[in-house]
C-alpha cells in the first residue's frame, strides 16, 4: 500500500483576471521511503500541488475544489483543522525554499525546534533539549549547545536550511515535502544539503517529495518523477525512463533545451518556442499544443489523459505518446 | 608576463583590480572597522569578439568586478584599460562617451525595467541621454528595429513591462543594452532568473547578436552549464580572487584547482545514468567572510589537498598548461 495517494486533486485561485486552475486533476502515489520528484517551470502548479497536500492554501483566494489525499489510510482533505494540525509537522514534515522567511526571526533556533516537539509529543523541557541537541548533530551542525541559543540571522543560508531539515525531522515523520529546498543556495552548499537529505531519508526510512525546476537535481536524487505543465502531470515514470525515453513532447523539449556541463559545446540550444500558457485562458485542448512540434488536430479539441507509455510504470498525457520514443529523446 | 596577457592589444585589460568596501561604525565619531574585500587583486584580459565567462558563488566578487568595469563603482586600486585607456580614473565627462560603448544586461527583468515607462520610452531613453537620433521619428524607427532584432513584435513599443512575460522583458533589457550600438556588454546573470525553456531562447538570442553585431561579452553567471555553452574562456573566482583561468573546454574537461573541481562535481547533470556513475564528495564548510579572509590561500580551510604552506603563502596564478592558469601551490 502506498504511503500517500493523491487522486484527482484540483486547486483553484479566484483572481481579478479570472479563475486560475493552478492544479488541474493530478494523481500520483508515493511509496514508503521513496523519493519522488515533481518537476516543472514557474506556474506549472508544482508548489501549489504540494501545499494542497497539507491544506496550506490561503482561502480566499485559493480553494481545493476536488480530490482526495490519502495518507496512511486517511483522506487528509476530510480531516478537521484540529486533526490536520496534528499531522503537519508531525507525520508530514515540510522544508521550504527560503529558510530566512520560513524561520521565525525573533525566536531562537532551539525554541523553534522544541516548539514542534512540545506541540506534538508533549515532551518536557529536558527531553526537548536533549532531542534538539541530537537533531542538530544529525543534520551536521557542530557546537549544538551554542547554536541552539542563536537566532536565524546569525546563521548562514546553508545552516538555516539544515535547521529547517532538523525541524522537519523532529517528530519522526513518515514523509517530508521539500519545496525547492536548495534553489536559494549556492551550488556547493546545495550539494551538501541534498546529500544530507538523501542520507537522512534513507537512514530513517522517510519518504521524500522534492519539488524542483532543476533537472540535474532530479537525475541525481529521485527514484520517480512527475513532470508538470500548466497544472497537470504530463508525464510520470522512473527517473531512468523519463530521462532516457521520454514520451511527452514537453519532457523531450525540456531535456533538449538545457545546456549540459558534461558535454562539449554543441552548435545551438534547441529551445521551446513561445511562452508559457496563461492559466486563466486555457482552452479545451492540450495546454502544450501551441508550443508543441508534434501537435495534430485532436490536440486542439480534447485533453489527452495520462496513460501508460514506454517503460512499465511510465505514463504520458499525449495523444501521440506511442509515436514518440527513444529516437526523439536521445537527441537531448 | 601577467596571467591575463594573451595575444595582441586586448579590448579590455584589468590589472591588479581591488575593490574594498569600508565598514564604518558610529554616526558622529566614525570608526573604520575594516573592509569587505569584494575584489582583491584580479588580472583579466578580454579580446575583441570574445565571450569571457566569470563564475563563482555568491560573494566571490564577480558582480563587483562587472560593476567596476562599468564604472558603477570606483575601484580602490588597479587599472582597467579599455582600448588602452584607463577607465578606473576617468572623470564624469569622459565616462559618458565610454558608456556608449560598454553596456549591461541585468539579472532581473522585473526590477531592471521602469514599470511606469512604456517599452518604447525605455528603449529610446539611452538615445536621448546620449544625443543620438535626435529626430523623434527616426528614434521610433530605431526602437522598432531594436525590438525585432531581439525577437519581439515591434508593436511592443506601446506596452508596459507588466504586460509582458519574464522572457519578453529580458528581451527588452537586451534591446536597451543594444540601443547605443555598444561593442562590449557585461551580462550579469542575464539568464539566471528565467525558466529553463525560456532560458534557452535567450541564450540563443545572445549568441545570434554576438555573431551579427560582433559583440564582446563578459558573461557573469553562477550556472556553469550555461557558461560552458556560451563562453570561449572562463575565469573562476573565489573570495575576491581568480583561482583558475582557461579556455572553456579545457577548464571543464580538465579542471586543476581544487575549488573548480569541487564546484564542477557539485553540479548535478540531467542524466540519471551519468549521475549514478559519478563519485561525489561535497565540499565541506562554507565560504569565509571577505572581511577577514583566511591568510595564505583563501581556499585552504575547505581544501581537500591543502598542505601547511597553504596557510601562509598566497598562491599567484601560474600557467600550468598552455593558456591554463591556476592559483594553487599544490597542483602541478
Amino acid at each position: 500500500m502506498p504511503l500517500l495517494e493523491v487522486r484527482n486533486l484540483n486547486t483553484e485561485f479566484r483572481t481579478g483576471a479570472g479563475v486560475v486552475r493552478a492544479v488541474d486533476g493530478i494523481s500520483y502515489t508515493v511509496e514508503p521511503g521513496e523519493t519522488v520528484a515533481i518537476v516543472g517551470e514557474s506556474g506549472s502548479g508544482k508548489s501549489v500541488g504540494a501545499l494542497s497536500l497539507l491544506r496550506l492554501i490561503p482561502n480566499p483566494p485559493g480553494q481545493i475544489t476536488a480530490g482526495e489525499v490519502i495518507f496512511a489510510g486517511r483522506d487528509l482533505l476530510q480531516l478537521t483543522e484540529e486533526e490536520m494540525r496534528e499531522i503537519r509537522g508531525s507525520e508530514i514534515g515540510m522544508v521550504f525554499q527560503e529558510p530566512m522567511t520560513s524561520l521565525n526571526p525573533v525566536l531562537t533556533i532551539g525554541r523553534q525546534i522544541t516548539e514542534t516537539l512540545e506541540q506534538h509529543h508533549h515532551a518536557d523541557r529536558a527531553e526537548c533539549d536533549r532531542r534538539a541537541n541530537e537533531l542538530l548533530g544529525l543534520v551536521g551542525i557542530a557546537d549544538a549547545g551554542r547554536r541552539l541559543k542563536q537566532y536565524p540571522h546569525q546563521l548562514s543560508g546553508g545552516m538555516r536550511q539544515r535547521i529547517m531539515i532538523a525541524i522537519a525531522l523532529a517528530c519522526g515523520p513518515k514523509l517530508i515535502i521539500a519545496d525547492e529546498p536548495t534553489t536559494a543556495l549556492d551550488v556547493t552548499i546545495q550539494a551538501q544539503i541534498l546529500e544530507l537529505m538523501q542520507r537522512l531519508t534513507q537512514q530513517l526510512g522517510v519518504a521524500l517529495i522534492i519539488i524542483t525546476h532543476n533537472l540535474g537535481v532530479v537525475a541525481r536524487y529521485a527514484d520517480r518523477v512527475n513532470v508538470m505543465y500548466a497544472g497537470r502531470i504530463v508525464e510520470s515514470g522512473t527517473a531512468e525512463a523519463i530521462y532516457h525515453d521520454p514520451h511527452h513532447p514537453y519532457t523531450i523539449a525540456l531535456l533538449r533545451s538545457v545546456p549540459r556541463l558534461d558535454r562539449p559545446r554543441q552548435a545551438r540550444l534547441d529551445p521551446i518556442e513561445g511562452q508559457p500558457p496563461d492559466l486563466t485562458r486555457l482552452g479545451a485542448g492540450c495546454s502544450f499544443r501551441p508550443r508543441c512540434r508534434f501537435a495534430i488536430d485532436i490536440c486542439a479539441t480534447s485533453r489527452p489523459p495520462l496513460e501508460p507509455a514506454g517503460a512499465p510504470g511510465q505514463a504520458s498525457a499525449c495523444f501521440r505518446r506511442n509515436d514518440l520514443g527513444t529516437s526523439e529523446g536521445r537527441a537531448a | 608576463m601577467s596571467a591575463a596577457t594573451n595575444g595582441a592589444s586586448p579590448l579590455l585589460e584589468v590589472r591588479g583590480l581591488r575593490m574594498h568596501f569600508p565598514i564604518n561604525e558610529g554616526l558622529i565619531a566614525r570608526r573604520h572597522l575594516g573592509d569587505v574585500k569584494a575584489v582583491d587583486g584580479v588580472d583579466l584580459t578580454i579580446q575583441h569578439g570574445e565571450t569571457m565567462g566569470l563564475v563563482g558563488e555568491s560573494g566571490c566578487g564577480k558582480t563587483t568586478m562587472g560593476r567596476c568595469i562599468l564604472r558603477l563603482e570606483r575601484p580602490t586600486a588597479g587599472e582597467i584599460l579599455y582600448n588602452g585607456v584607463d577607465i578606473a580614473s576617468l572623470d564624469r565627462k569622459s565616462l559618458m562617451s565610454l558608456r556608449r560603448r560598454i553596456q549591461v544586461i541585468f539579472q532581473d527583468p522585473y526590477s531592471s525595467l521602469n514599470p511606469r515607462m512604456k517599452v518604447g520610452s525605455i528603449l529610446s531613453e539611452p538615445m536621448r541621454v546620449h544625443g543620438i537620433e535626435a529626430d523623434a521619428t527616426r528614434r521610433a524607427a530605431r526602437v522598432r528595429e531594436l525590438l525585432s532584432l531581439c525577437g519581439l513584435n515591434p508593436n511592443f513599443a506601446d506596452r508596459y513591462p507588466h504586460e509582458m512575460s519574464g522572457g519578453q522583458r529580458q528581451r527588452v533589457g537586451i534591446a536597451r543594452a543594444l540601443a547605443l550600438e555598444p561593442e562590449f556588454i557585461v551580462c550579469d546573470e542575464a539568464v539566471s532568473a528565467l525558466d529553463v525553456s525560456i532560458q534557452a531562447q535567450i541564450i540563443n538570442l545572445l549568441e545570434d547578436l554576438r555573431d551579427k553585431l560582433n559583440l564582446t561579452y563578459l558573461f557573469i553567471a553562477h550556472d556553469l552549464s550555461v557558461v560552458r555553452h556560451l563562453c570561449q574562456r572562463v575565469a573562476v573566482m573565489y573570495l575576491g580572487r581568480v583561482v583558475e583561468l582557461a579556455s572553456c573546454d579545457e577548464l571543464f574537461d580538465n579542471p586543476l584547482h581544487p575549488y573548480t573541481r569541487a564546484l564542477l562535481a557539485a553540479v548535478p547533470v540531467p542524466d540519471p545514468t551519468v549521475e549514478a556513475g559519478r563519485k561525489f564528495q561535497p565540499l565541506i564548510g562554507e565560504v569565509p567572510s571577505p572581511i577577514n579572509p583566511p591568510p595564505g590561500c583563501v581556499f585552504h580551510p575547505r581544501c581537500p589537498i591543502a598542505v601547511s604552506e597553504c596557510t601562509q603563502i598566497r598562491p599567484e596564478l601560474r600557467e600550468l598548461r598552455p593558456n591554463h592558469w591556476v592559483a594553487c601551490g599544490v597542483v602541478a
